[in-house]
């Protein structure tokens, strides 16, 4: 199994360790529902190191990126961040993304950890005729996430970046204890929060862990495991790679039509497909729900619709903080509004569920 | 709670007797498994089960796992206070998070319970794996 050089941080902090896409990482320390609710009260500390950092650099970088991705990357400047698509010729996900405009002619790709292989060997093939070198740096860099309402104050004591005038999704380069590092105002929880992204050694890195969450005991903030990663980003309605996006739904499918430039200048693959897609309508879009009976729905629970099969939840849980099982599937476009009704197989029972607004939790800024 | 009077099975249930009846409920090793429980699924009192028989369902944030009948018999009681208070699991896992109490149709099935003595060798054996 691989370990991130955090690895020796979640053993001192007694963290639950379990192998996720092959690293060996803490899915709680203290309990799901305590980190969850740490993070939308005050804040939570997560290694994410396990996810990958592709580099573009080149006179076409633009292009080579351009060309790869769903959304417009010519609209980036240095220090902006973009939420994207990678997607196949059929406008479905290879994985989504994030892209960082370094500077002019370098660009860094922030892909997950399951994909980090295919994603490298699928932008390689499909860049191969621009003048651009891809460099997957993945496992020299370690990445951790302060997020919470607390998190700019608790990092500012780490950082000389001024962090109070940083806008979301942008990112600064300067030192976090010393070492150089990126750190940007981004997250996977719905709440305010930063990504620092940093090389050193595994010492310095579970040094830097630790000294996070002992100054965080402050301000209340805790450390949290993938659990509450997983229950805080479906209360926020943010999608996950092999759950709610993969390479049989597309863009539009995905209700991510925001992160969709049709009528950028470089021509990009999948745009044809989805092209014509808008022109004909979705067959089947992703919602949200929530469970009128008691229990949960969780990840392949098959769904019903007016009887009639029709797949199966995406991702379901219990959300920490709204205190209600909540979930999202694709449902036909026909029965994909707000207050439509369906019915989940929960075990040997039925449950019925109903489409709601999304997301489901929205911070108040 | 007298853990030592307990019997426990191979699943992590705990039976306790009581008279012709026993309550059973998770340990505290289940508990702690389970991370936090946010709904307990239980049965209707009436309800026949076989030894073996999945009986109750546990939910917790990260997973479902099913409590099995330690015993052939018919439910008695569930624990409605998990209806509102799922936490009693965590909490108070051999005390008010009881799960539900049973007939018992053949004593001599408790026979092949585990003591808390062989319990904890058990656990041993599990942590070891």
């Amino acid at each position: 199994m691989k370990k991130t050089k955090i690895n020796e941080a979640h053993y001192l902090l007694k963290g639950k360790m379990v192998e996720f896409c092959g690293w060996d990482l803490p899915v709680q320390y203290s309990g799901v529902n305590t980190e969850h609710v740490a993070v939308r009260t005050t804040g939570g500390i997560f290694d994410v190191s396990h996810m990958g950092e592709i580099w573009f650099r080149g006179r076409e970088a633009l292009r080579a990126v351009q060309h790869l991705i769903s959304n417009d990357a010519s609209k980036l400047a240095p220090g902006r961040i973009q939420y994207a698509g990678l997607l196949t010729e059929n406008g479905c996900f290879v994985d989504d993304l994030l892209v960082y405009m370094i500077r002019e002619n370098e660009y860094l790709l922030v892909v997950n950890a399951a994909n980090v292989e295919k994603d490298f060997l699928w932008m390689k093939k499909h860049t191969a005729g621009f003048d651009v070198q891809l460099e997957d740096r993945s496992e020299e860099y370690s990445q951790i996430a302060v997020q919470g309402p607390v998190a700019e104050k608790l990092l500012q004591e780490f950082t000389e970046i001024d962090l109070q005038p940083m806008g979301y999704y942008h990112f600064a380069q300067g030192r976090v204890q010393g070492m150089d590092a990126i750190v940007s105002r981004t997250g996977y929880t719905g709440e305010d929060g930063f990504e620092i992204y940093f090389k050193s050694d595994a010492a310095a890195a579970s040094k830097l862990f630790l000294d996070l969450a002992g100054k965080g005991e402050k301000y209340d903030a805790l450390p949290a495991g993938l659990g509450a990663r997983d229950t805080l980003r479906l209360e926020a309605k943010m999608a996950l790679y092999g759950n709610d996006i993969d390479d049989s739904h597309t863009v539009l499918e995905a209700d991510l039509g925001w992160i969709l430039k049709l009528r950028k200048e470089e021509p990009f693959i999948g745009q044809e497909a989805l092209a014509r897609q808008k022109q004909e309508g979705i067959r089947r879009k992703l919602v949200g729900f929530e469970l009128l009976d008691k229990g949960i729905a969780r990840h392949g629970y098959p769904i019903r619709v007016d009887g009639r099969a029709f797949g199966a939840v995406t991702s379901g849980t219990f959300a920490p903080f709204l205190k209600k099982p909540i979930g999202l599937a694709y449902l036909p476009a026909e029965h994909c509004a707000v207050g439509d009704e369906f019915q989940i197989a929960i075990r040997e029972k039925t449950a019925s569920a109903r489409i709601v607004e999304t997301p489901f939790y929205k911070r108040n800024k | 709670m007298a853990k030592e009077n307990l019997l426990y099975s191979k699943d992590h249930e705990w039976v306790r007797r009581e008279g012709d009846a026993v309550v059973i409920g998770v340990t505290d090793y289940a508990q702690h498994e389970l991370g936090d429980v946010v709904f307990v699924d239980l049965p209707a009192a009436g309800k026949e089960l076989k030894k073996g028989d999945p009986a109750a369902n546990i939910e917790s944030v990260k997973a479902v796992s099913d409590v099995y009948s330690p015993v052939t018999g018919k439910v008695t009681e569930a624990n409605a206070k998990l209806g509102d208070s799922p936490e009693l699991v965590n909490q108070d896992p051999f005390g008010e998070g009881w799960i539900f109490k049973m007939s018992v149709e053949q004593v001599s099935e408790l026979d092949e319970l585990m003591d808390l003595k062989k319990y904890e060798e058990y656990l041993k054996g599990i942590a070891g794996e």
